[in-house]
């Protein structure tokens, strides 16, 4: 039975216009040191299109853990993992780089902004990475992005100068550049105020809503959770919930 | 990038190296130049002379050619002749003919006695062609008084050794009488002075022309008893010297074997100073190393979020060699520019010194192959310096480093 709905999806996957942006298969991972621990337990769940969800759980479930993993960043677990519809069991680190330049954006708890560079050239940095526009393109770009954010008139300054909430819109800004499939998040409201929280809450919902981007946050704060499209909750590197 | 006090520590450091390093080679190989070119300068490449020795064969050999004996000779001398070199005027044409040749210059060494009242001093007479000797050996650079075509021009003239004329007391334009080996005397007039710079040498040394020479031995003008050789490559020399030996039936020496040790000085002094130069480097390699290593220490957090962002370790690691090379390349630029200024500088110093008369100032070498080396060296240390801390950073984990906050 679920081999079948399995098939399905992955054929589905394969296709480009599929509304499966990511899907975990059988992902389990276990922390070697100081001793064998399994931190999850073949996690399966998928991602469709436009999609606003969070994962919540106790400190430890595992939810940060997984978000590493469906970032690409973190290789060493066991299962599957397919952004787009393509397998990145197989990469080469080089190529996951690529994936997450082009198909991932990020929302850290702290913003990590670089102090050297305009808030600007921050926002661009990814774009410039990816090669795909020139330099004043994507300068065009960075600047609509930092408007859709309300900051663009702080394009200029260094990031020190900057609030924390201006600085988390600027980190939301720059993981929007190369307009990607998917936007984590792991705690971005962690630091913040409740306004600011509330701001950057506001952000995802509306480019969830107006730009139909698809969202992951990993969080633990339950009451930004439940105004998301959809919850999953963790319990032991399971999905109990969602 | 940040901690820019330390980079450009890192910059000094290369700098400095690459500035002593410049200048010590110029400054080393100056003087190499300069030794050598005491020797080397009025040597000739090969010389074409006949030594005085007994013949080989015997003429109770050729007598006893085919009779079953040995011969026991005793006390054998060669027969009276002078050190001449028979057929010199056919050699001259033949040498002039060869490509490799760059110039000849005949010669006539004669032994006298300069008489000073009533006491002799021994000494060499040099009878040379005045304006071959000047072009192959740079002759009138050592003709401290006087004008050195005076020796053509002016007949029975002689140019003196410097000590030889300060121990008669001779100044120039004064008459001086020699004895020859066989006993006749001639008057000279001293038409100037000559200094090499090797002392002994200007107590016994004093040059005449060729045809005062064949005059004083009383011999015809084809007498000649060296042929001076000047060669386009001075490298050939000794295969050469050994062809032209069985070619002319002469002895032949050239320059490698007669003046090995000059050889031996200037290679040992010129490793030196690469050792050294080549030390300050690696030392300047080592400060760029730690100071790339601490930042990297400070800049996980950049490197972890431009790994997340999509950068590859490759990219990280050219942003750090990167750095490593900018330093590298704007220190040795600087390091060329001060070297040379450097070098410029130690060229200004008066460096006056007896044996030297045609020195002035302390000797450099402006040899472009010591910037190159210097400017390569430079890149190659600080490239290795950045490359293994850039290889670090290219490693980092950013799951741990974000996690870790």
């Amino acid at each position: 039975m679920w081999d079948v709905k399995n098939n399905i999806e992955e054929t589905i996957g394969n296709t480009p216009q599929s509304n499966i942006v990511l899907e975990a298969i059988h992902i389990t991972k276990y922390f070697h040191d100081p001793i064998k621990v399994q931190v999850l337990n073949k996690v399966d769940f998928s991602l469709t299109r436009g999609e606003f969800v969070s994962i919540i759980g106790k400190s430890g479930c595992g939810k940060s853990t997984l978000l590493y993993i469906l970032s690409t960043m973190d290789t060493d677990f066991e299962g599957d993992l397919k952004i787009d519809g393509v397998s990145m069991r197989k990469k080469r680190e080089a190529e996951l780089a690529q994936v997450r330049n082009e198909k991932i954006g990020f929302v850290f708890q702290f913003h990590y902004l670089l102090n050297e560079f305009s808030v600007l050239r921050n926002v661009m940095l990814p774009g410039e990475k990816l090669g795909k526009f020139s330099a004043k393109e994507i300068e065009h770009k960075a600047y609509e992005k930092l408007k859709i954010l309300g900051i663009e008139k702080e394009a200029l300054k260094k990031p020190n100068q900057l609030s924390g909430g201006e600085k988390q819109r600027v980190a939301i800004a720059r993981a929007l550049i190369n307009e990607p499939l998917i936007i984590m998040g792991d705690e971005p409201t962690g630091n913040l105020d409740r306004k600011n929280g509330d701001m950057v809450f506001d952000i995802f919902k509306e480019l969830a809503e107006v730009y139909h981007q698809s969202l992951l946050i990993v969080t633990h704060d339950n009451e930004f959770a439940s105004k998301t499209h959809r919850i999953i909750e963790m319990e032991d590197g399971k999905i109990i919930n969602g | 990038m940040a901690r820019w006090k330390q980079t450009l520590v890192a910059a000094i450091g290369v700098t400095f190296s690459i500035t002593m390093f410049i200048a010590l080679l110029s400054f080393m190989a100056g003087l190499n130049d300069l030794l050598d070119g005491l020797v080397v300068n009025r040597t000739p490449h090969v010389r074409l002379y006949n030594e005085i020795k007994a013949a080989e064969n015997q003429p109770i050999s050729i007598f006893s050619k085919n009779k079953n004996q040995y011969n026991f000779i005793g006390s054998i001398k060669p027969s009276s002749q002078l050190p001449q070199i028979h057929n010199s005027a056919a050699i001259i044409q033949a040498l002039k003919k060869d490509k490799r040749v760059l110039g000849i210059a005949p010669k006539i060494i004669a032994q006298v006695f300069y008489n000073v009242g009533t006491t002799n001093l021994t000494g060499i007479i040099n009878g040379i062609e005045v304006e071959e000797e000047d072009r192959l050996f740079v002759f009138q650079s050592y003709v401290v008084e006087g004008n050195y075509l005076d020796l053509k021009t002016i007949s029975n003239s002689i140019i003196l050794g410097k000590g030889a004329a300060d121990n008669m007391l001779v100044n120039v334009g004064d008459r001086i009488q020699v004895t020859t080996t066989k006993g006749d005397q001639i008057q000279l007039k001293i038409v100037g002075f000559f200094q090499s710079g090797i002392s002994d040498l200007d107590k016994v040394q004093s040059y005449t022309s060729i045809t005062t020479a064949q005059k004083l031995l009383g011999e015809s003008n084809n007498y000649v008893t060296d042929i001076q050789i000047k060669l386009t490559d001075i490298l050939q020399a000794p295969k050469i010297a050994k062809e032209f030996e069985k070619l002319f039936e002469v002895e032949a020496i050239d320059i490698q074997t007669a003046n090995s040790q000059f050889e031996t000085g200037s290679f040992v002094r010129t490793l030196i100073s690469y050792a050294v130069g080549i030390v300050l480097l690696i030392v300047a390699g080592f400060g760029i190393y730690n100071i790339l290593n601490m930042m990297i220490f400070e800049k996980m957090d950049t490197i972890a979020i431009l790994k997340a962002t999509g950068f590859s370790g490759k990219d990280v690691k050219r942003v750090f060699i990167s750095i490593a090379l900018t330093i590298g390349i704007f220190g040795g630029v600087l390091g060329l520019l001060f070297g040379f200024g450097l070098s410029a500088a130690i060229d200004q110093v008066p460096f006056k010194t007896a044996s030297l008369p045609t020195i002035k100032t302390y000797p450099i070498n402006y040899n472009p192959v010591f910037y190159f080396i210097g400017g390569v060296f430079s890149i190659i240390t600080t490239f290795m310096a950045g490359y293994f801390p850039a290889r670090k950073a290219s490693k980092v984990d950013p799951v741990i480093i974000i996690r870790g906050k």
